[in-house]
Protein backbone atom coordinates (compact mmCIF):
# COMPACT_ATOMS: atom_id res chain seq x y z
CA UNK A 1 0.00 0.00 0.00
CA UNK A 2 2.33 2.34 0.68
CA UNK A 3 4.90 2.00 -2.29
CA UNK A 4 1.72 2.31 -4.73
CA UNK A 5 -0.04 5.40 -3.41
CA UNK A 6 3.04 6.86 -1.77
CA UNK A 7 4.17 7.54 -5.54
CA UNK A 8 0.90 9.70 -6.13
CA UNK A 9 1.40 11.91 -3.40
CA UNK A 10 5.27 13.12 -4.26
CA UNK A 11 4.47 13.45 -8.29
CA UNK A 12 4.59 16.83 -9.50
CA UNK A 13 2.36 16.86 -12.41
CA UNK A 14 3.66 18.80 -15.39
CA UNK A 15 1.28 22.16 -14.63
CA UNK A 16 2.49 22.38 -12.05
CA UNK A 17 6.20 22.83 -12.77
CA UNK A 18 4.96 25.36 -15.21
CA UNK A 19 3.41 27.42 -12.13
CA UNK A 20 6.71 27.17 -11.04
CA UNK A 21 8.29 27.81 -13.73
CA UNK A 22 6.02 31.08 -14.07
CA UNK A 23 7.44 32.62 -11.24
CA UNK A 24 11.04 33.54 -13.34
CA UNK A 25 11.34 36.72 -14.32
CA UNK A 26 11.60 38.30 -17.81
CA UNK A 27 12.08 41.27 -19.54
CA UNK A 28 9.17 43.72 -20.94
CA UNK A 29 8.36 46.42 -22.55
CA UNK A 30 5.00 47.88 -21.43
CA UNK A 31 3.34 50.48 -23.67
CA UNK A 32 1.22 51.85 -21.25
CA UNK A 33 1.83 54.26 -18.15
CA UNK A 34 0.82 52.41 -14.72
CA UNK A 35 1.37 52.72 -11.18
CA UNK A 36 3.49 50.05 -9.01
CA UNK A 37 1.58 47.07 -8.27
CA UNK A 38 2.33 45.58 -4.57
CA UNK A 39 1.47 42.18 -4.85
CA UNK A 40 2.15 39.40 -2.01
CA UNK A 41 4.46 38.03 -4.26
CA UNK A 42 6.62 41.19 -4.50
CA UNK A 43 6.29 44.87 -5.76
CA UNK A 44 6.80 45.53 -9.45
CA UNK A 45 6.41 48.87 -11.69
CA UNK A 46 5.75 51.56 -11.86
CA UNK A 47 5.33 51.16 -15.91
CA UNK A 48 6.26 53.37 -18.45
CA UNK A 49 5.81 53.35 -21.85
CA UNK A 50 8.81 52.25 -23.64
CA UNK A 51 10.85 51.63 -20.93
CA UNK A 52 12.16 48.02 -20.72
CA UNK A 53 11.44 46.36 -16.81
CA UNK A 54 11.58 42.89 -15.27
CA UNK A 55 8.45 40.96 -13.70
CA UNK A 56 7.59 37.64 -13.14
CA UNK A 57 6.73 35.20 -16.06
CA UNK A 58 2.33 35.33 -15.38
CA UNK A 59 2.57 38.81 -15.29
CA UNK A 60 4.28 39.02 -18.06
CA UNK A 61 2.07 36.45 -20.04
CA UNK A 62 -1.51 38.77 -18.36
CA UNK A 63 -0.03 42.03 -19.79
CA UNK A 64 0.88 40.29 -23.07
CA UNK A 65 -2.54 38.67 -23.47
CA UNK A 66 -4.50 42.05 -23.20
CA UNK A 67 -1.86 44.01 -25.33
CA UNK A 68 -0.24 45.77 -23.09
CA UNK A 69 3.02 44.87 -23.72
CA UNK A 70 5.57 42.88 -25.73
CA UNK A 71 8.12 40.70 -24.29
CA UNK A 72 11.70 40.61 -24.83
CA UNK A 73 13.11 37.09 -24.96
CA UNK A 74 15.65 36.10 -22.61
CA UNK A 75 19.21 36.25 -23.32
CA UNK A 76 19.62 32.57 -23.68
CA UNK A 77 17.19 32.50 -26.18
CA UNK A 78 19.05 33.89 -29.24
CA UNK A 79 19.86 31.46 -32.16
CA UNK A 80 24.16 32.09 -31.70
CA UNK A 81 23.31 30.92 -27.66
CA UNK A 82 21.09 27.75 -28.45
CA UNK A 83 23.28 27.12 -31.35
CA UNK A 84 26.54 26.67 -29.15
CA UNK A 85 24.74 24.50 -26.71
CA UNK A 86 23.35 22.63 -29.32
CA UNK A 87 26.89 21.78 -30.17
CA UNK A 88 28.02 21.36 -26.64
CA UNK A 89 25.20 19.32 -25.79
CA UNK A 90 26.43 16.69 -28.90
CA UNK A 91 29.96 16.91 -28.26
CA UNK A 92 30.05 15.99 -24.47
CA UNK A 93 28.94 13.66 -22.08
CA UNK A 94 28.18 16.36 -19.67
CA UNK A 95 24.63 18.70 -19.98
CA UNK A 96 25.14 22.39 -20.82
CA UNK A 97 24.43 25.58 -18.50
CA UNK A 98 20.84 26.46 -19.51
CA UNK A 99 18.13 27.58 -17.15
CA UNK A 100 16.25 25.48 -14.61
CA UNK A 101 13.13 26.12 -16.23
CA UNK A 102 14.39 26.68 -20.21
CA UNK A 103 11.53 24.18 -20.98
CA UNK A 104 8.95 25.40 -19.25
CA UNK A 105 9.56 29.12 -20.21
CA UNK A 106 10.20 28.81 -23.66
CA UNK A 107 6.92 26.65 -24.52
CA UNK A 108 5.26 29.11 -23.16
CA UNK A 109 6.76 31.99 -25.10
CA UNK A 110 6.12 30.34 -28.08
CA UNK A 111 2.40 29.77 -27.23
CA UNK A 112 1.53 33.14 -26.36
CA UNK A 113 4.48 35.25 -27.47
CA UNK A 114 5.45 34.54 -30.45
CA UNK A 115 5.98 37.52 -32.58
CA UNK A 116 7.83 39.05 -30.21
CA UNK A 117 10.68 36.16 -31.13
CA UNK A 118 12.58 36.93 -33.99
CA UNK A 119 13.12 33.86 -36.17
CA UNK A 120 11.44 31.96 -33.99
CA UNK A 121 10.59 28.73 -35.98
CA UNK A 122 14.56 28.05 -35.96
CA UNK A 123 14.70 29.12 -31.95
CA UNK A 124 11.91 26.51 -31.55
CA UNK A 125 13.47 23.73 -33.59
CA UNK A 126 16.85 24.20 -31.92
CA UNK A 127 15.12 24.24 -28.34
CA UNK A 128 13.60 20.92 -29.31
CA UNK A 129 16.61 19.60 -30.37
CA UNK A 130 18.49 20.54 -27.66
CA UNK A 131 15.58 18.97 -25.60
CA UNK A 132 15.74 15.42 -27.55
CA UNK A 133 19.99 15.67 -26.83
CA UNK A 134 19.31 16.08 -23.69
CA UNK A 135 16.97 13.26 -22.67
CA UNK A 136 18.74 11.09 -24.85
CA UNK A 137 21.48 11.69 -22.47
CA UNK A 138 19.85 11.55 -19.27
CA UNK A 139 18.27 7.72 -20.78
CA UNK A 140 21.66 6.85 -21.39
CA UNK A 141 22.99 7.95 -17.97
CA UNK A 142 20.04 5.78 -16.02
CA UNK A 143 21.55 2.81 -17.29
CA UNK A 144 24.64 3.51 -14.47
CA UNK A 145 22.37 4.11 -11.22
CA UNK A 146 23.97 2.71 -8.15
CA UNK A 147 22.40 2.73 -4.49
CA UNK A 148 24.48 5.12 -3.79
CA UNK A 149 23.55 9.18 -4.12
CA UNK A 150 23.91 10.10 -7.75
CA UNK A 151 24.18 13.80 -8.57
CA UNK A 152 23.66 15.17 -11.87
CA UNK A 153 24.84 19.09 -12.74
CA UNK A 154 22.08 20.98 -15.06
CA UNK A 155 19.89 19.11 -15.22
CA UNK A 156 16.13 21.22 -16.18
CA UNK A 157 13.05 21.00 -13.88
CA UNK A 158 11.09 18.85 -16.69
CA UNK A 159 13.70 16.28 -17.15
CA UNK A 160 13.88 15.81 -13.49
CA UNK A 161 10.40 15.02 -13.07
CA UNK A 162 9.76 12.53 -15.88
CA UNK A 163 12.30 10.64 -14.84
CA UNK A 164 11.50 11.28 -11.13
CA UNK A 165 9.04 8.49 -10.33
CA UNK A 166 10.97 5.55 -12.60
CA UNK A 167 14.08 6.59 -11.05
CA UNK A 168 12.98 6.70 -7.06
CA UNK A 169 11.48 3.44 -7.28
CA UNK A 170 14.58 2.08 -9.22
CA UNK A 171 16.93 3.63 -6.56
CA UNK A 172 14.96 2.14 -3.90
CA UNK A 173 14.95 -1.17 -5.09
CA UNK A 174 19.18 -1.29 -5.89
CA UNK A 175 19.19 0.02 -1.87
CA UNK A 176 17.09 -2.58 -0.64
CA UNK A 177 18.75 -5.27 -2.62
CA UNK A 178 22.33 -4.21 -1.53
CA UNK A 179 21.64 -3.95 1.97
CA UNK A 180 19.31 -6.91 1.98
CA UNK A 181 16.60 -6.06 3.99
CA UNK A 182 14.96 -9.10 5.01
CA UNK A 183 11.51 -6.99 5.04
CA UNK A 184 9.09 -8.72 2.88
CA UNK A 185 6.79 -6.16 1.27
CA UNK A 186 4.07 -5.77 -1.31
CA UNK A 187 6.81 -3.54 -3.41
CA UNK A 188 9.30 -6.66 -4.32
CA UNK A 189 5.95 -8.85 -5.81
CA UNK A 190 5.19 -6.26 -7.52
CA UNK A 191 8.34 -6.08 -8.97
CA UNK A 192 8.77 -9.75 -9.69
CA UNK A 193 5.75 -9.83 -11.72
CA UNK A 194 6.41 -7.53 -14.63
CA UNK A 195 9.71 -9.31 -15.01
CA UNK A 196 8.27 -12.85 -16.21
CA UNK A 197 5.74 -11.17 -18.47
CA UNK A 198 8.64 -9.67 -20.00
CA UNK A 199 10.96 -12.88 -20.18
CA UNK A 200 8.17 -15.24 -22.14
CA UNK A 201 7.59 -13.05 -24.86
CA UNK A 202 11.02 -12.23 -25.75
CA UNK A 203 12.13 -15.78 -25.80
CA UNK A 204 9.42 -15.96 -28.35
CA UNK A 205 9.75 -13.14 -30.07
CA UNK A 206 13.17 -13.72 -31.14
CA UNK A 207 13.13 -17.35 -31.92
CA UNK A 208 10.28 -16.43 -34.52
CA UNK A 209 11.75 -13.18 -36.16
CA UNK A 210 15.19 -14.97 -36.85
CA UNK A 211 13.87 -15.65 -40.31
CA UNK A 212 12.18 -12.12 -40.84
CA UNK A 213 14.66 -9.35 -39.61
CA UNK A 214 18.05 -9.38 -40.62
CA UNK A 215 16.88 -10.26 -44.10
CA UNK A 216 14.48 -7.34 -43.48
CA UNK A 217 17.12 -5.09 -42.69
CA UNK A 218 19.37 -6.03 -45.61
CA UNK A 219 17.19 -5.68 -47.92
CA UNK A 220 15.90 -2.48 -46.40
CA UNK A 221 19.55 -0.91 -47.19
CA UNK A 222 20.17 -3.04 -50.81
CA UNK A 223 16.74 -1.19 -52.13
CA UNK A 224 17.48 2.38 -50.41
CA UNK A 225 20.99 2.07 -52.34
CA UNK A 226 19.85 1.05 -55.49
CA UNK A 227 16.87 4.16 -55.43
CA UNK A 228 19.62 6.50 -54.47
CA UNK A 229 21.50 5.71 -57.77
CA UNK A 230 18.59 5.03 -59.41
CA UNK A 231 20.07 1.84 -60.43
CA UNK A 232 17.15 -0.89 -60.55
CA UNK A 233 13.60 0.30 -60.17
CA UNK A 234 12.46 -3.39 -60.32
CA UNK A 235 14.16 -4.18 -57.13
CA UNK A 236 12.15 -1.26 -55.31
CA UNK A 237 8.76 -2.99 -56.74
CA UNK A 238 10.04 -6.52 -55.62
CA UNK A 239 10.49 -5.24 -52.14
CA UNK A 240 7.25 -3.13 -51.86
CA UNK A 241 5.23 -6.73 -53.21
CA UNK A 242 7.29 -8.47 -50.43
CA UNK A 243 6.38 -5.78 -48.05
CA UNK A 244 2.61 -5.74 -48.22
CA UNK A 245 2.34 -9.45 -49.39
CA UNK A 246 4.82 -12.12 -48.35
CA UNK A 247 5.84 -10.46 -44.42
CA UNK A 248 2.31 -10.60 -43.21
CA UNK A 249 1.66 -14.09 -44.27
CA UNK A 250 4.71 -15.26 -42.51
CA UNK A 251 3.80 -13.43 -39.42
CA UNK A 252 0.40 -15.14 -39.40
CA UNK A 253 1.82 -18.71 -40.32
CA UNK A 254 4.22 -18.16 -37.23
CA UNK A 255 3.76 -20.95 -34.71
CA UNK A 256 3.04 -19.14 -31.01
CA UNK B 1 9.46 37.75 7.30
CA UNK B 2 7.50 41.41 6.38
CA UNK B 3 4.41 40.97 5.32
CA UNK B 4 2.99 42.32 2.05
CA UNK B 5 6.08 44.37 0.71
CA UNK B 6 9.24 41.69 -0.01
CA UNK B 7 12.30 43.01 -1.66
CA UNK B 8 10.79 42.92 -5.48
CA UNK B 9 12.84 45.47 -6.84
CA UNK B 10 14.59 44.50 -10.35
CA UNK B 11 17.95 45.70 -9.78
CA UNK B 12 19.16 43.37 -7.36
CA UNK B 13 21.08 39.30 -7.95
CA UNK B 14 19.79 36.88 -6.73
CA UNK B 15 22.23 36.23 -4.39
CA UNK B 16 21.85 39.73 -2.53
CA UNK B 17 17.31 39.45 -2.98
CA UNK B 18 17.92 36.01 -0.74
CA UNK B 19 20.09 37.75 1.88
CA UNK B 20 18.28 40.55 2.21
CA UNK B 21 14.93 38.50 2.93
CA UNK B 22 12.62 36.29 0.61
CA UNK B 23 9.21 36.97 0.36
CA UNK B 24 6.18 34.90 1.98
CA UNK B 25 4.93 33.28 -1.28
CA UNK B 26 8.97 32.17 -1.86
CA UNK B 27 8.81 30.95 1.25
CA UNK B 28 5.36 28.81 1.16
CA UNK B 29 6.66 27.93 -2.30
CA UNK B 30 9.85 26.69 -0.78
CA UNK B 31 7.40 24.87 2.43
CA UNK B 32 4.78 23.38 -1.03
CA UNK B 33 7.71 21.87 -2.55
CA UNK B 34 9.36 20.06 0.27
CA UNK B 35 5.90 18.47 1.99
CA UNK B 36 5.21 18.03 -1.51
CA UNK B 37 8.34 15.50 -2.27
CA UNK B 38 8.72 14.07 1.11
CA UNK B 39 7.57 10.81 2.61
CA UNK B 40 6.43 11.87 5.95
CA UNK B 41 4.72 15.26 6.83
CA UNK B 42 7.31 17.86 8.38
CA UNK B 43 7.28 20.58 10.67
CA UNK B 44 3.60 22.73 10.18
CA UNK B 45 4.33 26.24 9.39
CA UNK B 46 2.35 28.39 11.17
CA UNK B 47 4.00 31.75 10.79
CA UNK B 48 3.74 31.64 7.60
CA UNK B 49 0.25 30.87 7.01
CA UNK B 50 -0.97 33.63 9.68
CA UNK B 51 0.86 36.32 7.81
CA UNK B 52 -0.14 35.05 4.42
CA UNK B 53 -3.69 34.86 5.62
CA UNK B 54 -3.33 38.51 6.81
CA UNK B 55 -1.95 40.00 3.55
CA UNK B 56 -4.92 37.62 1.60
CA UNK B 57 -7.46 39.72 3.55
CA UNK B 58 -5.78 42.81 2.88
CA UNK B 59 -5.81 41.88 -0.74
CA UNK B 60 -9.01 40.99 -1.37
CA UNK B 61 -10.14 44.38 0.50
CA UNK B 62 -8.51 46.31 -1.86
CA UNK B 63 -10.63 48.88 -3.37
CA UNK B 64 -10.74 48.78 -7.43
CA UNK B 65 -9.42 50.94 -9.47
CA UNK B 66 -9.42 49.83 -13.13
CA UNK B 67 -10.43 46.54 -14.35
CA UNK B 68 -6.78 45.68 -15.43
CA UNK B 69 -5.16 45.89 -12.37
CA UNK B 70 -7.98 44.39 -10.61
CA UNK B 71 -7.51 41.49 -12.70
CA UNK B 72 -3.92 41.30 -11.74
CA UNK B 73 -4.36 41.70 -8.11
CA UNK B 74 -6.50 38.53 -8.69
CA UNK B 75 -4.24 36.65 -10.42
CA UNK B 76 -1.62 37.41 -7.70
CA UNK B 77 -4.27 36.08 -4.90
CA UNK B 78 -5.36 33.44 -6.54
CA UNK B 79 -1.99 32.07 -7.27
CA UNK B 80 -1.15 32.49 -3.78
CA UNK B 81 -3.77 30.75 -2.37
CA UNK B 82 -3.22 27.91 -4.63
CA UNK B 83 0.34 27.40 -2.90
CA UNK B 84 -1.65 27.84 0.33
CA UNK B 85 -4.66 25.16 -0.80
CA UNK B 86 -2.47 22.82 -1.94
CA UNK B 87 -0.11 22.96 0.99
CA UNK B 88 -2.53 22.10 3.30
CA UNK B 89 -4.25 19.40 1.44
CA UNK B 90 -0.90 17.54 0.76
CA UNK B 91 -0.80 17.20 4.41
CA UNK B 92 -4.21 16.40 5.31
CA UNK B 93 -3.52 13.53 2.93
CA UNK B 94 -0.51 12.16 4.51
CA UNK B 95 -2.31 12.40 7.62
CA UNK B 96 -4.92 10.30 6.08
CA UNK B 97 -2.24 7.93 4.99
CA UNK B 98 -0.27 7.59 8.13
CA UNK B 99 -3.21 7.94 10.68
CA UNK B 100 -2.79 5.37 12.85
CA UNK B 101 1.28 5.95 12.69
CA UNK B 102 0.79 9.97 13.63
CA UNK B 103 -1.68 9.15 15.80
CA UNK B 104 1.27 6.76 18.09
CA UNK B 105 4.43 8.88 17.42
CA UNK B 106 4.76 11.91 19.67
CA UNK B 107 7.38 13.02 16.97
CA UNK B 108 5.00 13.42 14.08
CA UNK B 109 1.77 14.60 16.28
CA UNK B 110 3.90 17.58 17.45
CA UNK B 111 4.65 18.36 13.91
CA UNK B 112 1.15 19.08 13.13
CA UNK B 113 -1.28 22.09 13.38
CA UNK B 114 -3.89 22.38 16.27
CA UNK B 115 -6.33 21.98 13.76
CA UNK B 116 -4.85 19.32 12.46
CA UNK B 117 -4.71 17.23 15.03
CA UNK B 118 -8.29 17.43 15.69
CA UNK B 119 -8.63 16.34 12.78
CA UNK B 120 -6.26 13.43 12.68
CA UNK B 121 -8.21 12.35 16.57
CA UNK B 122 -11.69 12.32 15.08
CA UNK B 123 -10.48 10.89 11.78
CA UNK B 124 -8.11 7.97 13.59
CA UNK B 125 -11.68 7.66 15.83
CA UNK B 126 -13.74 7.19 13.17
CA UNK B 127 -11.66 4.52 11.12
CA UNK B 128 -11.64 2.34 14.11
CA UNK B 129 -15.23 2.37 14.83
CA UNK B 130 -15.36 1.75 11.17
CA UNK B 131 -13.39 -1.22 11.27
CA UNK B 132 -14.14 -2.66 14.34
CA UNK B 133 -17.57 -2.23 13.17
CA UNK B 134 -17.38 -3.59 9.72
CA UNK B 135 -14.20 -6.64 10.67
CA UNK B 136 -12.60 -6.66 13.47
CA UNK B 137 -15.54 -7.43 15.66
CA UNK B 138 -16.11 -11.03 13.99
CA UNK B 139 -12.99 -12.29 14.34
CA UNK B 140 -11.88 -13.80 17.48
CA UNK B 141 -10.01 -12.15 20.30
CA UNK B 142 -6.67 -12.42 19.74
CA UNK B 143 -6.96 -10.93 16.13
CA UNK B 144 -9.09 -8.17 16.62
CA UNK B 145 -6.58 -5.61 17.06
CA UNK B 146 -6.57 -2.87 14.67
CA UNK B 147 -2.54 -2.07 15.22
CA UNK B 148 -1.99 -5.34 15.84
CA UNK B 149 -1.68 -8.57 13.67
CA UNK B 150 -2.51 -11.04 16.59
CA UNK B 151 -2.26 -10.72 19.91
CA UNK B 152 1.44 -12.55 19.87
CA UNK B 153 2.59 -9.33 17.68
CA UNK B 154 5.44 -7.41 19.86
CA UNK B 155 5.02 -4.28 17.56
CA UNK B 156 1.92 -2.84 16.22
CA UNK B 157 2.77 -4.42 12.94
CA UNK B 158 -0.94 -3.36 11.04
CA UNK B 159 0.10 0.40 11.12
CA UNK B 160 2.04 1.07 7.90
CA UNK B 161 4.57 4.06 8.56
CA UNK B 162 5.75 6.27 5.87
CA UNK B 163 8.58 4.54 3.80
CA UNK B 164 11.62 6.80 5.18
CA UNK B 165 14.35 4.98 2.86
CA UNK B 166 12.67 6.30 -0.25
CA UNK B 167 15.27 8.42 -2.87
CA UNK B 168 13.96 12.05 -3.14
CA UNK B 169 15.55 14.80 -5.56
CA UNK B 170 17.11 17.34 -3.72
CA UNK B 171 19.72 20.64 -4.22
CA UNK B 172 21.87 21.64 -1.09
CA UNK B 173 21.28 25.98 -0.59
CA UNK B 174 24.77 26.28 0.57
CA UNK B 175 27.95 23.56 0.79
CA UNK B 176 27.16 21.29 3.28
CA UNK B 177 29.78 18.88 5.04
CA UNK B 178 29.82 15.46 6.48
CA UNK B 179 29.27 17.03 10.06
CA UNK B 180 25.57 18.41 9.52
CA UNK B 181 24.46 14.60 8.68
CA UNK B 182 23.69 11.78 11.10
CA UNK B 183 26.70 10.23 12.34
CA UNK B 184 25.34 7.22 11.23
CA UNK B 185 25.06 7.86 7.56
CA UNK B 186 28.30 9.48 7.42
CA UNK B 187 29.68 6.51 5.72
CA UNK B 188 26.80 6.86 2.91
CA UNK B 189 27.17 10.39 2.27
CA UNK B 190 30.27 12.13 3.30
CA UNK B 191 29.19 15.81 1.73
CA UNK B 192 26.76 17.94 -0.60
CA UNK B 193 27.95 20.87 -3.29
CA UNK B 194 25.88 24.20 -3.55
CA UNK B 195 23.26 23.94 -6.07
CA UNK B 196 23.91 20.16 -7.31
CA UNK B 197 20.63 18.12 -7.98
CA UNK B 198 21.18 15.06 -6.36
CA UNK B 199 19.73 11.55 -6.00
CA UNK B 200 19.68 10.54 -2.30
CA UNK B 201 17.88 8.54 0.40
CA UNK B 202 15.34 10.77 2.40
CA UNK B 203 16.82 9.88 5.78
CA UNK B 204 20.35 10.57 4.82
CA UNK B 205 18.83 13.94 4.61
CA UNK B 206 16.87 14.57 7.00
CA UNK B 207 18.63 16.65 9.28
CA UNK B 208 20.07 19.18 6.90
CA UNK B 209 16.11 19.26 5.92
CA UNK B 210 14.50 20.24 9.14
CA UNK B 211 17.53 22.96 9.48
CA UNK B 212 16.67 24.44 6.08
CA UNK B 213 20.06 23.68 4.44
CA UNK B 214 18.48 21.75 1.53
CA UNK B 215 15.59 21.85 -0.49
CA UNK B 216 13.68 19.18 -2.25
CA UNK B 217 12.92 19.76 -5.94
Amino acid sequence: MAGQSGSQLSLFTPDEVEFVAEDELVEIVPNLRMDSLNFICGDYGPFYPQIAIQVPLWLALALKKRGKCTIRPPQWMSIENLTQVLEGERESHAFQTLPFHYVEISRLLFDRARDDIPDVYMVRSLVEDIRDVRFHKVETNLENFTASAVTWKNMAAMEVNIIRAFSGRALQAFYRHENEQAVPDLDRTQDRQPQNLNDRPRVCRSFCCIPIFPLHHWIDKIVFISCLLDYCPTIVFLWRAYCLFVVPLQRNLRPR
Amino acid sequence: MDSGTGEGSTSFTDDYETFISTTDVDLLKRAWRNEKAAPEILQYEAALRSSLQEQNVEASEADGEDPLTMSLYQMDLDRTQFLLRSYLRVRLQKIEKYIFHILKTDESLNRLSDEEQTFAASCGDDLRAHLKETVLSKLPTDYNSELKQSAASEEDDMVPAPRLDSFVICKARQYISGLDFEPEYSHEITEMERDLLTFVCYKFIKKPLENGKIDLV
